[in-house]
């Protein structure tokens, strides 16, 4: 059978990195191929390329046999190629109607597609409401626009980069019920994702990248999650490993929080109460939008709440601002790396500033550019973060080392709480772990950390307790040993709100 | 009778105060929709001022007079979309540039026409404007070019917001890469609708050398082009704001003009500065809200283009 896809010695260099070197890759009609590799080494370049995006210095591109140019987005389109992107290409200020027909190109009246949004959206279990406007829009929801739009132009061959990584387990096996149906209707299916077990479970063939060159072609579902991770780190994987901790006083307390939303389209919290103790990691499951970002603005100061809805060890922090709570020990690691807890333009060393400026980098209000420079080196080397030296912009690095060093500048800082959002989302297996073992870490130190993720496999290795967010209320958390997946699901799904049977 | 006369005769007034700010202001709003912000207003009205009064007192056709004035006004555009777009200078500087090329320029092409009579747009199109009555010559004063005036916050929202063609461009200067990863042409749009908005200003500032004064006085735009970029940005880009906030300057200049007729004893300098200062205060109050200005601003606004790879 001629490939649907196939590509021949793709090659392209940035400066003096390769990004792709002598790639080749092969993807039959109806077949899940997964792309697996770390980040950094090569798949988002080489997707561009398929999707004309970016150009290749040499190589093949063959497309059902013959070899095509792929000038531009829009002859990728022409040909079938629908691609979701790990930073999703979306327009924040239009609506995810205008979003899909911007992706689409045809010239249907809006009313008519908003129809057909809805039709298909329901015919594979994407709930999204198609006058919403983007920005209002949670990680997840943006995701399922994403997917949606490649849904609708009938693509011969879908890219997804990482699709699962903000979806229910409930919701990600829909969609791999979808991807099987699609592969089934003769579609390819190109799947790039750190999660392995879901590889193991979905792809009939995959193709392991490391440094920009194919290191392994393999069938997933002979292999172990370990053997497929040690091909893409070319090493031996080890694990989290879990320090003891003493689990000692409640050092954050909320207590009947009820914030409304401040936005169009936002979500309200609701009677939310939680108590943090010290030497834990209390984990906040749940699918994006249902109150993450309210629960997490309010925790850490960006919303300003009743000054007793809010205790860090005691004290009343409600009505303080972010700084005053920092100050106070509480610290925070947003979900956008670039944009909230970094600034792409600013080199490590600034960014480093960012959260630490005090007594030793900044005495009498003047920088100490020799105290922030050790600052930065320190966070670089005891954290591991790779890049090309302390003055390094924040941009030039991958969305893994960028997160070690936030979460190592908030770790290093010695809070007594530390609130994480979404720590190791689109970061590669050899980071998420790094970050993983210092928030362990930092809990068997004594601190109390809270982490607020949509990864439940996540929150289920590194948590003592989960409590589940849905619908702006907070449920009882549970010690981690007593819950299963299915029924955190459920209850991500908002069963506890449900009438009891 | 004696009243609602008045009133007729305000309205008008006012209408054609606010043309010239709404043609330059629609123009603007539709290049900072596409991600473009163009300082150079003034000076593309000062050139489309100069140029269509030159054209008008050469050929003695006002209507031709407005043509090539957008033409001119279109040209400086085309020169800021040169610079600015293809080889992606900064937006900030090379629009103040324009401004001051533009005074200039049009201080040098216009001064032979200094005090040179030409015929009005109205006595062009209504032959027998003077033997009128009152009341249908106030009507007649409102020209083709005011009608246009009033009908582009109209067009321009049906073009924004119910067609593709707007919607592309909303998404241009939302973000260029994803725009342009989604496969269309981010500078082919931004210059279009840089060519759109200097012909608009060119169109606008000939209003007033052609049919408001009409006549050539050097800087005779006199910050009109500044107010323009001041409503666009203060109706938070939205283009019934933007209409609501050159009516209203439009009105405080009418109004003030009135006031000094009724001899209120303030200088005249002050009272001058009142439709520019009442226009900034208004819109500043009706745009307090972040959120909103958040959700049109276009995010994209002054940042240059380059296609990676």
């Amino acid at each position: 059978m001629t490939a649907r896809l196939a590509l021949v010695g793709i090659t392209k260099r940035y400066g003096a990195m390769l990004a792709n070197n002598d790639v080749t890759l092969s993807v039959a009609p109806g077949e899940i191929h997964a792309l697996l590799g770390e980040n950094g080494a090569g798949k988002s370049t080489l997707m561009k390329i398929v999707y004309g995006v970016v150009k290749p210095d040499a190589g093949v591109i063959a497309w059902e046999g013959e070899p095509v140019v792929i000038a531009d987005p829009n002859a990728a389109r022409a040909l079938g190629v629908g691609m979701v992107f790990q930073h999703f290409s979306l327009f924040e200020t239009l609506t995810v109607a205008e979003n899909i027909a911007l992706g689409l190109g045809s010239t249907q009246p809006m009313a008519e597609l908003a129809a057909e949004i809805r039709q298909v959206a329901a015919q594979y279990g994407l709930a999204v409401e198609a006058e919403r406007h983007v920005h209002s829009l949670s990680v997840g929801e943006r995701q399922r626009v994403e997917i949606l739009r490649c849904l609708l132009q009938r693509p011969k061959l879908l890219i997804l980069d990482e699709p699962t990584s903000v979806l229910t387990p409930q919701e990600a096996d829909g969609l791999f019920v979808m991807l099987r149906r699609l592969a089934a209707e003769g579609c390819s299916v190109l799947y790039i994702s750190h999660k392995l077990e879901e590889i193991r479970a979905l792809c009939t063939a995959a193709t392991v990248l490391r440094a920009g060159q194919v290191v392994a072609r393999c069938d997933p579902r002979l292999e172990t999650a370990e053997s497929l991770a040690e091909m893409m780190m070319g090493g031996a994987l080890t694990h989290t490993s879990r320090p003891p901790a003493q689990v000692g006083a409640p050092c954050l307390a909320v207590t009947a929080l009820t914030l409304a939303a401040d936005e169009p389209f936002g979500t309200t919290l609701r009677d939310i109460s939680l108590e943090l103790r010290a030497g834990e990691i209390l984990g906040v499951a749940g699918v994006a939008g249902n109150g993450q970002k309210e629960l997490l603005a309010a925790l850490s100061g960006e919303r300003r709440a009743a000054a007793g809805a809010v205790l860090l060890q005691g004290q009343p922090i409600g009505a303080l601002g972010p700084a005053e709570r920092r100050a106070r020990g509480l610290a925070f690691i947003p979900e956008e790396r670039l944009g909230r807890g970094a600034v792409a333009e600013f080199t490590l060393a600034e960014n480093a500033m960012l959260t630490r400026l005090d007594a030793r980098t900044a005495p009498h209000g003047l920088l100490d550019l020799g105290a922030v420079n050790a600052l930065a080196a320190r966070l670089v080397a005891r954290f591991g973060v790779r890049c090309s030296g302390i003055l390094a912009q924040g941009r030039s690095l991958s969305g893994g080392n960028m997160q070690k060093f936030i979460v190592g500048r908030e770790i290093d800082a010695q809070p007594k709480v530390l609130l994480a959002a979404h720590p190791t989302w689109g970061v590669d297996i050899g980071a998420a772990l790094a970050i993983r073992q210092a928030l362990l870490d930092l809990a068997a130190a004594g601190a109390g950390v809270l982490v607020v993720s949509e990864d439940l496999d996540e929150l289920l290795e590194i948590a003592d307790r989960i409590a589940v967010l849905s619908g702006g209320r907070l449920s009882a958390p549970m010690p981690v040993g007593e819950t299963s997946v299915e029924g955190i699901g459920l209850l991500m799904g908002g069963a506890a709100h449900a009438p009891a049977a | 009778m004696h009243d609602g006369f008045a009133l007729i005769a305000l309205l008008v007034a006012t209408l054609r105060a606010a043309t010239p700010l709404l043609l330059a202001g629609f123009g603007e709003l539709i290049a900072e929709r596409s991600g473009v912000l163009n300082l150079g207003v003034e000076g593309m009205m000062l050139v489309g001022a100069a140029a269509g009064f030159i054209a008008t007192a050469s050929t003695g056709n006002p209507l031709l007079g407005l043509l090539v004035a957008a033409a001119a006004g279109a040209l400086m555009a085309a020169l800021f979309g040169f610079l600015t777009l293809t080889l992606r200078a900064n937006q900030v500087a090379c629009g103040l540039a324009l401004t001051i090329f533009g005074v200039g320029l049009s201080a040098l092409i216009g001064l032979p026409y200094q005090g040179t009579p030409i015929t009005g747009l109205a006595t062009v199109i209504w032959p027998d404007l003077d033997s009128a009555g009152p009341v249908v010559q106030q009507l007649m004063l409102l020209d083709p070019v005011v009608w246009l005036a009033l009908a582009l916050p109209f067009l321009v929202f049906a073009f924004l917001y119910r067609t593709r063609s707007g919607l592309v461009l909303r998404a241009v200067g939302e973000s260029h890469d994803v725009a342009h990863a989604l496969g269309y042409s981010v500078l082919r749009v931004r210059f279009a609708a840089v060519l759109f908005g200097g012909a608009m200003a060119g169109m606008g500032g000939s209003y007033l050398s052609l049919v408001y004064t009409p006549m050539w006085t050097e800087n005779m735009v006199a910050g009109r082009g500044w107010i323009a970029l001041a409503l666009v940005v203060f109706s938070a880009w939205k283009p019934l704001w933007l209409a609501l906030g050159a009516v209203l300057f439009g009105f405080v200049t009418i109004a003030q003009f009135h006031a000094e007729a009724f001899g209120l004893d303030v200088s005249s300098h002050l009272l001058s500065t009142l439709p520019y200062l009442a226009t900034v205060v208004v819109l500043v109050l009706i745009s307090r809200d972040a959120a909103r200005l958040k959700l049109n601003a276009p995010a994209a606004l002054g940042k240059p283009f380059s296609a990676a790879g």
